[in-house]
């Protein structure tokens, strides 16, 4: 599949969903109830917005195919032939099909780490968001404009825990440091365009420069610092989107896609 | 299958407003602004449009399903429920009755339009005892549309709609 538009489609909706999917690991293990929740609320929201980038996806996938003349796809809109839906889409690519951000899939070590990785990819989902609402595409536009609704939330609720972890006890302030060192070399990704992405008149740049405006006034008020002064000198991950990715995606895709690959096209 | 000659817009309009959100069961689908428009076609087939609250809000493929459920046992069975994004929902699309009966649910509705992004909301009213003074315990409740407050003078716990 070589159209720009679907790989970039799947490219948002695999990190949503992937991201989604390491949040609801926290289902029932939050430090307290209302974090729990929260948490639990905001891979939720992630997951719904997955499901419409994979929708859209699956229409054009469904129409670029009927115009190629590939196999008639089914009327029912069943699984079967070539047809393709959100649930296809989801369960049952490989992992070097995955386009996700590294970031997303980095597993889980203590609270203040995913509360970091999910305010370092709010806070660029925010801007990459607000410039999405004004695409010319009116579909990615009309679901930019629903989800940055539900993306202040987490921006807003994630940045209040990194002030509140990095300023608070010796303890927390190390965690957070450390999750930092971590998490820093799998965020230049997010700024570098795939080549899907080139022609899809989106200005990395823009949101690189206000992403790292807005991520150093918190870290000031959590009175956290960059690595290596700047964080300019970390050599920067990259590979997800293009499909080639950490060890980790796979544990994850083995335990998300068990069920449809064990039981194909079961329902409940 | 009834005579389709028989439903007007108006039949099909009065009994969507019977189908309620499974999660806060006193608001209608109108009530919430979820229902968006319905068209009968000429082939006799019925279209609802909705809107979803939050992208995740799993009670949507259940409404869908009520929906499907309702103009079935008046015997309307080509039924088309489609989904629309645009629009973006917001909580002032929310009926005045709809805030009434929240309140006597025991949930405070939304009490500034969506556009107010102070944050936590002020003087969130206790839809207990009415008192104003009130707190944000988390901005995340029982569901996405909910935040969870506490009433200083009652000391009951809360639901607040939030204003989206
Ligand atoms: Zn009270």
């Amino acid at each position: 599949m070589n159209n720009p538009l679907i790989n970039y489609l799947l490219h948002l909706a695999d990190t949503t969903l992937i991201l989604s999917h390491r949040n609801s690991e926290w289902c029932g293990h939050g430090p307290i109830l209302e974090q729990d929740i929260a948490l639990t609320n905001i891979s939720l929201d992630l997951l719904g917005q997955a499901r419409l980038f994979y929708q859209y996806a699956a229409q054009l996938i469904n129409e670029s195919k009927k115009a190629e003349g590939v196999k008639a796809p089914s009327p029912q809109g069943e699984r079967v032939g070539d047809e393709v839906n959100e649930d296809t889409l989801a369960y049952l690519r490989t992992e070097r099909q995955f386009k996700n951000l590294l970031l997303a899939e980095q597993p889980n070590s203590d609270w203040g780490q995913t509360i970091l990785r999910q305010y370092l990819y709010s806070q660029f989902q925010q801007l990459l968001f607000q410039q999405l609402q004004h695409h010319n595409d009116e579909h990615i536009a009309a679901i930019a404009t629903k989800s940055l609704k539900e993306t202040n939330y987490h921006v807003r609720w994630s940045s209040e825990w990194v002030i509140r972890l990095g300023d608070g006890t010796a303890e927390s302030k190390q965690r957070m440091l450390h999750a930092i060192n971590e998490l820093w070399c799998y965020t230049g990704e997010m700024f570098i365009a795939a080549d899907y992405e080139l022609h899809l008149n989106i200005d990395f740049n823009d949101i690189n420069n206000r992403w790292t405006e807005k991520v150093n006034t918190v870290f000031a008020e959590a009175a956290l610092i960059l690595p290596s002064g700047g964080g300019g000198a970390v050599f920067m991950q990259t590979g997800g989107k293009t499909g080639t990715h950490t060890e980790h995606l796979g544990y994850i895709l083995a335990d998300l896609q068990y069920l449809q690959r064990a039981y194909p096209n079961s329902q409940w | 299958m009834v005579n389709t000659a028989n439903i007007s817009k108006e039949l099909l309009l009065g009994i969507l407003e019977t189908v309620t959100d499974p999660e806060v069961p006193v608001l209608t689908i109108n009530d919430l602004g979820i229902l968006r428009d319905v068209q009968l076609k000429d082939d006799g087939s019925v279209e609802v449009f909705i809107t979803p609250t939050y992208n995740g809000c799993p009670a949507m493929d259940m409404i869908a399903t009520n929906i499907r459920l309702a103009l079935a046992e008046h015997g309307i069975q080509n039924i088309k429920v489609t989904s629309v994004l645009s629009p973006a929902w917001t909580t002032d699309w929310m009926s005045e009755e709809g805030k009434r009966k929240l309140k006597e649910y025991g949930i405070a509705p939304p009490q500034y339009s969506s556009g107010h992004s102070r944050w936590p909301n002020d003087n969130v009213t206790c839809p207990h005892c009415n008192s104003q003074h009130t707190n944000l315990i988390s901005e995340f409740g029982s569901t996405a549309c909910k935040a969870l407050y506490q009433c200083n003078d009652c000391q009951e716990p809360f639901d607040y709609f939030k204003c989206h």
